[in-house]
This record gives C-alpha cells, structure tokens and sequence, in this order.
C-alpha cells in the first residue's frame, strides 16, 4: 500500500513485468534483509505524553520503552533507486522518469521522441500502469525495445519494479532509457526510481495553475514538457500564467514547449536529450555497453 | 504505509517486543502525505499485527529554502518558495520532503 493514498492493498494483483506476450509473472519478492540491528533495549526514561494514551490492550504489563529509530520510511526504496542509479551510470544509460496526470501525452511524447531522435540516441522504454499493455503497443510502434510494468492498484513505479523490468529488456547498444511512470500527480513524486532526470508534463488542456494545485511533483521536475502546444488557442490557454506557475515551483526546471502531433519543439527537446547524453559520456567515457 | 508497518514491526521483533504502543514519524509538508490518509492506512495495514491499535504521532517539518541571493535559509508559508526579501523564487529545498519514522513506544 502506498503511503498516501492506500493504493494497493495487500493481496491484491501482484505486478507483473511483461515484455512481450509470453505471460510468465516473477511473483518472488526480492527482500534482503541486511538488518545490523543492535538488540538491547534503550531503556530511556524520557516522559513524553505516556499517561494519557488510551490502552486498548488489558495485557500490557509494566513500563513501555522506547526504541529510537530515525530512518525514512521509504528508505528501502531509495536504497534500491541508487542501485538501479548505479547500474545505469555503469551502463552510460541516460534515464527518464517521465510523470504527469493521465492523458496529458506522455505516451505520444515519448513514442514520438524516440522516432525525432532516430539514431542519434537508442532508446528503450519502460511503461507502467495500473492494467493493459495499450501503451507498450502504442510504443512499440516506435521500434524502440518496451517493456510494460502492470502495477495492479498501485498508483505509482517503485525502483524495484524498475529492476525487475530491466531483467526483461534487451539493454544492448542502448544509450536513453525512458519510464513512463503511471499516470498521476501525486504519489509517483515521491519514489526515485534511480532516473538523472524527471520530467514532468503539463497540457495546455488541464489549466495553467496545474502546478500550483500539484506543488511536490512539480518541484521536483528536473524538466518541464508543456504538451499539446497544437490545442493551445483552442482552450485559450494562458502561455504567461503557465510558465509564471512553472516558474515559481521548479525555478530551474528545463522548459519545452512541445506538439507531438505537429512536432513543434521536438528538437529543441530532442537536441537537449543528446546534449544530456553526452555530459554523461563525459562523466563515464567508457560505459559497460555490451 | 506498508513500508513504515514493516519497519515498525521489523524493529519490535528485533527488540522482543510483544505490543507497539505508539509510532512517532516525521512527515515533511511537501512530501505529499495526507496526515488522515496515513491514519487510515495504518489502521487498515495494521489489523492483526502487534501495531493493532497503537498511537499515531505525526510530527509536520514545515518546508524550509535556502535563498541563493540572499544566502539565508527561510520558512515557505505557501507551498512554492519566493524568498521573503528578494522574492526570488527558490529551487533550493532544505526540509519539507521527510518521512522519517523517528522512535516508537513498545513493550
């Protein structure tokens, strides 16, 4: 379940990872447990407001203690994000966690970025939601290698959904990897999945102040894609606002203002990702790319 | 929610703990948690469990920006960041993002 919003119950479908149509499902969950805890009891004596919580339970006997934790609660997460951060580096793959509502184009954006981008950058995808492969069909129609992740309830990618799809895609030649996070604004902001950058996607059709209603994942937009910029007079929308809003939240956010229908700003947006592509080749000049 | 359960109760085990009494997080407000949907969530996840019926305490960290002008740290009252003396808008977070699980009360 997730943390905010209760996605996902327990028992529930479990995810399934699917590259093409043969349905195996790897229902084994990876859980090492490198826990290096210390067993003793601290016996703290602080008084913090212990008289006036309601004991629902008539067995407890004796004085509580308090075990001091101090760990994030998604720490496994974040533990497995930078593993996957690290396999990517090693590999020099370029990796975007691509986030927005549903229906704001991100599958069209990235089918379309992988044709502008031709072969000046392989790229392969992966693509969650919560059921159906419509979308990894959509881009397969790209030719780039998909994989498409079925999250069952849950409402957002986790990093070790992204490894496990990994297992599945063929990473050879490969230099940018896309993930198309499922559709939402809310809790995908808060699971690194181990991308360089996150791009967040904005249609002039959902409102200008979209960023305004939505400030986490906005602010944490590495990149901005402003979409359907070919509907723009059609629902009035205010360029201005827009980018004032965008501004405000993710002031030094890259900004593009794309049509993947009509493929305005397409290279703007494409030259930037091989521009991207190549300050990490300079980081890894020699990536394990075999 | 499921995660911080699986901490919480990792951790009572490692202590041989037989109840949880109470839970103390740290919930920053820009990590996007709703304090009433984490309280349902637990209440859901933890039937059954030796957390059953224990003590939410959630602890809000307001969102803190560091000012790149100004060179000073200071509290967002909005959720987007103008600094308070130059209003620039700020794309520096310095707290606001936690969700710590900080200690729990057991016995």
């Amino acid at each position: 379940m997730c943390k905010e919003c209760g996605c996902g119950l327990p028992g529930e479908n479990p995810v399934g990872i699917d590259a093409h149509h043969h349905d195996h499902d790897h229902g084994h969950g990876h859980d090492h447990h490198h826990d290096h805890d210390h067993n003793h009891p601290h016996s703290h004596t602080h008084s913090h407001e212990e008289a006036d919580h309601d004991h629902l339970h008539g067995t407890a006997v004796g004085k509580h203690r308090i075990l001091e934790v101090h760990r994030a609660i998604l720490e496994k997460n974040d533990r497995l994000a930078e593993r996957n951060r690290g396999f990517f580096q090693a590999r020099g793959l370029l990796v975007l966690n691509v986030l927005s509502s549903p229906g704001s184009g991100k599958t069209r954006l990235i089918r379309e970025t992988v044709r502008s981008l031709g072969k000046r950058l392989k790229t392969g995808v992966i693509v969650g939601d919560l059921a159906t492969d419509n979308d990894a069909q959509r881009l397969r129609e790209s030719g780039a290698p998909v994989v498409q992740i079925t999250t069952g309830t849950v409402c957002h990618l986790e990093a070790e959904m992204v490894a496990r799809a990994l297992k599945q895609l063929d990473l050879t030649g490969l230099n940018l990897l896309i993930i198309e996070n499922v559709g939402n604004l809310v809790c995908p902001a808060s699971y690194d999945l181990g991308e360089d950058l996150r791009v967040v996607l904005l249609s002039v059709t959902e409102g200008e102040d979209k960023p305004l209603k939505y400030p986490p994942i906005f602010q944490s937009a590495g990149v901005a894609v402003i979409s359907k910029m070919d509907l723009a007079t059609a629902c009035d929308y205010d360029r201005q606002a827009a980018l004032a809003n965008l501004r405000h939240l993710a002031p030094t956010a890259h900004v593009f203002e794309t049509s993947a229908k009509t493929g305005q700003g397409m290279d703007a947006w494409c030259d930037f990702l091989v521009q991207q592509h190549k300050k990490l080749k300079t980081l890894n000049p020699n990536p394990l790319n075999v | 929610m499921q995660s911080a359960l699986d901490q919480v109760l990792e951790r009572a085990r490692l202590a041989g703990a037989g109840r949880v009494h109470a839970i103390r997080l740290r919930i920053g407000v820009l990590s996007g948690v709703v304090p009433e949907a984490l309280q349902f969530a637990f209440e859901v996840l933890a039937d059954g469990t030796p957390a059953h019926g224990a003590k939410l305490v959630i602890e809000d960290v307001p969102a803190k920006f560091w000012c790149a002008m100004c060179d000073h740290e200071f509290k967002a009252t909005r959720m987007f960041a103008e600094c308070p003396d130059c209003h620039h808008p700020s794309a520096e977070l310095r707290a606001g993002r936690e969700m710590e699980l900080t200690s729990m009360e057991v016995d």
